[in-house]
This record gives structure tokens, C-alpha cells and sequence, in this order.
């Protein structure tokens, strides 16, 4: 046996560097290969022209079932979520139609023309910004995941719910945003020194508020208008969202309209009745703004089947709101020995890190698993070290090591182990 | 890590991000005082911004009947919307049962989030007295008030909340 091919931990998991080293033979062996192409048949697609250009493009046709995951209030359509199919993707950018979404009464339709941002409250000058006026300032992006506070909440279910990794955790997504820093206006407005708070508000017919310590808003903050390039769309917040890298994604306020700058909270029902987490004792944590360590195996993962025993690679995300991944460890033998992933670059604070180990299943059992550390310190919990910590009705906040039994026909499925 | 180390960590990212006062192109245009006026909506636990008005729980339940049933069930619970009223027992039984009675910090949230967001069908319909009645409805389903109790601008933020003490705030605790 090569050296490269000696499972560096149980289960088959072979050293992350190895794809690379092989990779050249498979390479070289390729350009060697007799031009069988030559001689096959022109294909349909070969004989006859292809469509005409297009203003703006769609998914292949044999990409459909690569979609979000609905689900609405059936008297209410427009209140309800849809998730990111993590499961389907690679890379560490969500497409912007896959984009996660939360909407409370449905999306709007703004005319940007009509559409105000006022900056108000302890300031020397409240002011009032067209979005026309807004695209002038200078802009920066930043790649940067949102993920909801409630995202894999089903984690939290006494028995593992059995559904494709996407719908379960894809409360999450990853882009690249581009917009203002909120300091550029806040200097602009001229910041009071009792202001400790901003209330941040959209235009939605919700017209929800919530509460940031202004210290964020100084520090990281966009108004984003770009995602991935393109105007931000309607259900991720067009003309204008704030983007709040890390933290949960109900302070990334879409369609904004205001943000006013207060001496304490406002205590609006979304930091008060929702994302707060109950504990044990009867008490709730509130303002527990920060996403924690997570990373995920997305192949193989739930619905997805191994076909033969060979070599695989197993692929996953990793992200923390902390700030950057470190190190990601994977397990195939249900966490008893663990094998150092590679981490994709790049490698950037508060985003999605695709993760990556080559790994030889042999036919048999197993268990797979994998855990992120960022560059705090912090290291993701086993669900029984999370449910210690914080009991099981904590609703949000749900960030364990997320376990997949392989079965000895290949077949996948969530497992609490 | 601790909270201070987050935030020094996040000021010196930002420095290089942020740029300066002086890089703004100075765009933004003085807001009117009317324009300030009409678009704030906060409701603050002190009752700051409660707009006049009052309104009971017994003119509350004709609006709640017509407004809110069809979504929130009959008295607050068993619809298809969450539940806002009838726990059965509190926050350490398994599962805990969260309603507004149980749950909810401040009764100010109440108004504020009503006016906001509700009815789903048509937001910003009712007027501040049916805001006012439904929200004492609300209160007295949850036991909180009495059928007659007028609520309004003044007598809303004196109520104490059964879960008032509930809360942990873990951002400005946490060091």
C-alpha cells in the first residue's frame, strides 16, 4: 500500500493532502489515453444550433431539483422560510436565487426612486438618504455568511429528523456584499455621546425592529446593496438590507428604512419573545447576538447514497460568527478518532470555509462527523455537550457536530451519536 | 473570548474598512421634523412613544374575533399563528409552554409589535383605541389584567409582566 493511501484515523479517512498528490497521475494518465472521443457519434447537441442568447441566465434544465426548500403559513403565504439546499452546492458562495429567507408578511416591492433611509435619534443632525445618493459613497465587500439564529433548530428534537442536510441547516448562506460602511453616515450624522443602541427597521408591511449595540454598527457594518456582483434581490432585502457579519441573521434588517440611535434597547418582540434562549433554570439569555462555531458534511450527507465501496471525498462547510476557521476535524468512526480536513482558500472571517479529507469506504458501517474550531478558541459541542451547557429548549443557537450513519448499502442517514 | 476582545478585535478590523468623516460625500439632506415624526413607530418599556388613545379588554375581543381569531385561535390559542395566551403550566416543564403570560418581558412589546405587523391581511389598519383594546385583550386572556382595565399611553408601561425578571442580557454581561 502507498503511503498516502494508510488511513491516517479509523473508518478509512485518508491524509487531506492526497487528492493533490494523485492528482497529477490521474492528470498524466488522461493525456495518454487513446482518443476514443474521435470516433463517437456527434451528439444532438453537436448536430444542431443551441438557443439563442439570453438577458439573463437560468439554471441547466437538469439542475431543477436544486432548489429552496418552502415553507409558508398556509393562511399566510408570505410568513414563512425557505432554505438554502446545501446538500446540492460547492464552493463557499450561495447563489443569490438559493439565498436563505425569513419573511414575516411576504416580500415587498420597492421602487428605490421612493425609498428613504433616515438616520435619526441621538445625533447632531438626523438626515434622510435617497438610494440614488447612497450608491456614491465609497463601498467595500466582504464575503460573509447570514445564517438565521433559529437555523437547524430540529437538531434540538429528541429523535434526529431525516431530511437532506440543506433543509435542516440551511438557514444559512454565504456572499459577497457589497455596500457602505454604516460609520461613513453615523460620522455624517454626528453621533451623540449618550448613543449606546440603534434601532434598525424595515419597509416590509412587517416593518419589524430590532436592537444592535452601536459599537457593531461602528465596527463591521454595511448597508449592502450588492449580492454576488448584482443588485441585491427583493427577498434578500432590495434597495437596501444591513449586513452584520456574524451575528444572527434577524439584525441583518432587509428592506431598510431606519436606524435610530437610542441610549438602551427598544425591546421589540424579536429580542424579547423570540431569538432568546430558555434555559434549564427558567430563565432566558437575550442580545446572544453572535453565531457560534458550526460546520456541517454535506456529501455524503442524509438522501444522498455511496454506490460502491471506493474513494470518496467527503466535502462540508464550516463558519463562525466569532471569526475565522481554523481547523476542521473529521470522524468516520462516530467521533472515537478524527483526521484533519483540508480548508479550502480562501480562508475568511465569519464566512462559509469548504472543508475537504479523501476517504475510503470499505463497503461497511460507518459514522460520520465533523467539528470546526475558529480562530477564538471556540470549538463546536457534541449535541450532548450543547444540551448540557444549555438545556433543550433553547430554540436558537442550535450549533452541535452533526452525525451521518452510512449504512452497509451506502444508504445515509442523521444519526445523534 | 470576552467581550472587550471582540470588540477590539472588531475596531481594529474596521479601521482599515471604515475609512473617515471625511471620506462621506456629505449626501444626506436635513430630515424634516414631520418626516420624523410619521416614521417612528418605537415603543419603548417606559412607554415613550405610545401614542394617545385607550381602549379595554371587553372592545377588545370584538376586534381580536375579527382581526386575529382566524390565524391566533379562539382565546389565544390552537391556530395555526402561534400562541398567545393559555399555558398550562411555565418555563421549566418539559416542553415549556411560551406565551405572551409565560414569556413576554414587557407589555409596551406588545403595542409596539401589534401596531407594527398586525393583522397580517392589512397592517397598520387599526386605529390606536382598537390597538389599545386589543392589547389589553391580550393581557386579560393572559391574566394579567382585568375585563375593564382602560389601558393606554399611561397605564400600559405600569404593568409588571409575570416574566418581567426572566432575561439574561449576555451581551452587556458578558466580560
Amino acid at each position: 500500500m502507498h503511503d498516502e493511501l494508510k488511513p491516517i484515523a479509523e473508518g478509512g479517512l485518508l491524509d487531506r493532502r492526497f487528492f493533490l498528490k494523485k492528482g497529477l497521475t490521474f492528470t498524466s494518465i488522461a493525456w495518454l489515453a487513446p482518443s476514443a472521443m474521435a470516433e463517437a457519434v456527434r451528439s444532438d447537441a453537436m448536430t444542431a444550433p443551441g438557443r439563442a442568447l439570453s438577458n439573463y441566465g437560468n439554471p441547466s434544465n437538469h439542475e431543477n431539483k436544486v432548489i429552496r426548500w418552502t415553507m409558508g403559513n398556509a393562511a399566510a403565504p408570505g410568513n414563512g422560510v425557505s432554505w438554502t439546499p446545501l446538500h446540492a452546492l460547492e464552493g463557499m458562495i450561495t447563489p443569490n436565487g438559493l439565498h436563505f429567507e425569513r419573511h414575516h408578511n411576504g416580500v415587498p416591492d420597492i421602487d428605490p426612486d421612493n425609498h428613504r433611509l433616515l438616520i435619526h435619534g441621538l445625533v447632531n443632525r438626523a438626515l434622510v438618504f435617497k438610494i440614488e445618493d447612497l450608491l456614491r459613497y465609497p463601498m467595500t465587500s466582504r464575503y460573509c455568511f447570514i445564517e438565521c439564529g433559529g437555523n437547524s433548530n430540529a437538531g434540538w428534537h429528541t429523535e434526529p429528523m431525516q431530511t437532506e442536510a440543506g433543509y435542516f441547516h440551511g438557514m444559512a448562506s454565504c456572499s459577497e456584499w457589497t455596500g457602505v460602511p454604516v460609520k461613513i453616515l453615523f460620522d455624517e450624522a454626528g453621533i451623540k455621546g449618550r448613543a449606546k443602541w440603534v434601532i434598525a427597521e424595515g419597509a416590509d408591511a412587517s416593518m419589524m425592529s430590532i436592537s444592535l449595540p452601536l459599537e457593531k454598527l461602528l465596527d463591521d457594518c454595511l448597508l449592502a446593496f450588492y449580492q454576488n456582483g448584482e443588485r441585491i434581490r427583493p427577498e434578500n432585502g432590495y434597495p437596501v438590507r444591513l449586513l452584520v457579519p456574524g451575528w444572527e441573521g434577524v439584525l441583518n434588517v432587509k428592506w431598510l428604512r431606519r436606524l435610530r440611535l437610542t441610549n438602551r434597547p427598544v425591546m421589540a418582540r424579536n429580542e424579547t419573545a423570540k431569538y432568546t434562549e430558555l434555559l434549564p433554570n427558567g430563565k432566558a439569555e437575550q442580545f446572544s447576538f453572535v453565531m457560534g462555531v458550526k460546520s456541517l458534511i454535506t456529501r455524503p450527507s442524509y438522501g444522498q447514497q455511496l454506490t460502491k465501496p471506493g474513494l470518496y471525498e467527503i466535502i462540508g462547510l464550516a463558519w463562525s460568527g466569532h471569526g475565522k476557521i481554523v481547523k476542521v476535524e473529521v470522524s468516520a468512526d462516530g467521533g472515537k478518532s478524527w483526521a484533519e480536513a483540508q480548508l479550502q482558500e480562501p480562508v475568511l472571517s465569519r464566512c462559509f470555509t469548504r472543508f475537504r479529507i479523501p476517504w475510503q469506504w470499505e463497503g461497511k458501517k460507518a459514522v460520520l462527523k465533523s467539528r470546526a474550531i475558529d480562530d477564538q478558541g471556540n470549538q463546536q459541542p457534541e449535541r450532548h455537550e450543547l444540551i448540557q451547557a444549555k438545556g433543550k429548549h433553547g430554540y436558537f443557537h442550535y450549533h452541535a457536530i452533526v452525525s451521518w450513519a452510512i449504512a452497509d448499502d451506502g444508504s445515509v442517514s442523521h444519526v445523534y451519536a | 473570548m470576552s467581550m472587550r476582545k471582540t470588540l477590539l478585535f472588531f475596531f481594529s478590523v474596521c479601521w482599515s474598512l471604515a475609512g473617515s468623516a471625511e471620506s462621506s460625500p456629505d449626501l444626506g439632506q436635513k430630515a424634516p421634523g414631520d418626516f420624523l415624526k410619521q416614521g417612528n413607530y418605537d415603543v419603548f418599556p417606559d412607554g415613550e412613544g405610545l401614542p394617545e388613545g385607550l381602549g379595554n379588554a371587553r372592545q377588545g375581543e370584538a376586534i381580536y374575533s375579527q382581526h386575529c381569531q382566524t390565524c391566533h385561535g379562539l382565546k389565544g390559542e390552537g391556530g395555526s399563528a402561534e400562541e398567545l395566551a393559555g399555558a398550562l403550566h411555565g418555563l421549566t416543564d418539559n416542553p415549556p409552554d411560551k406565551t405572551i403570560g409565560t414569556y413576554w418581558p414587557y407589555a409596551t412589546t406588545l403595542f409596539d409589535f401589534i401596531r407594527r405587523s398586525m393583522p397580517l391581511s392589512a397592517p397598520g389598519s387599526l386605529t390606536n383605541d382598537q390597538l389599545y383594546a386589543v392589547t389589553a385583550y391580550l393581557l386579560y386572556i393572559n391574566h394579567i389584567i382585568k375585563s375593564e382595565d382602560e389601558i393606554s399611553a399611561k397605564t400600559l408601561p405600569r404593568i409588571t409582566m409575570p416574566n418581567h425578571d426572566g432575561f439574561i442580557n449576555v451581551f452587556d454581561g458578558q466580560e
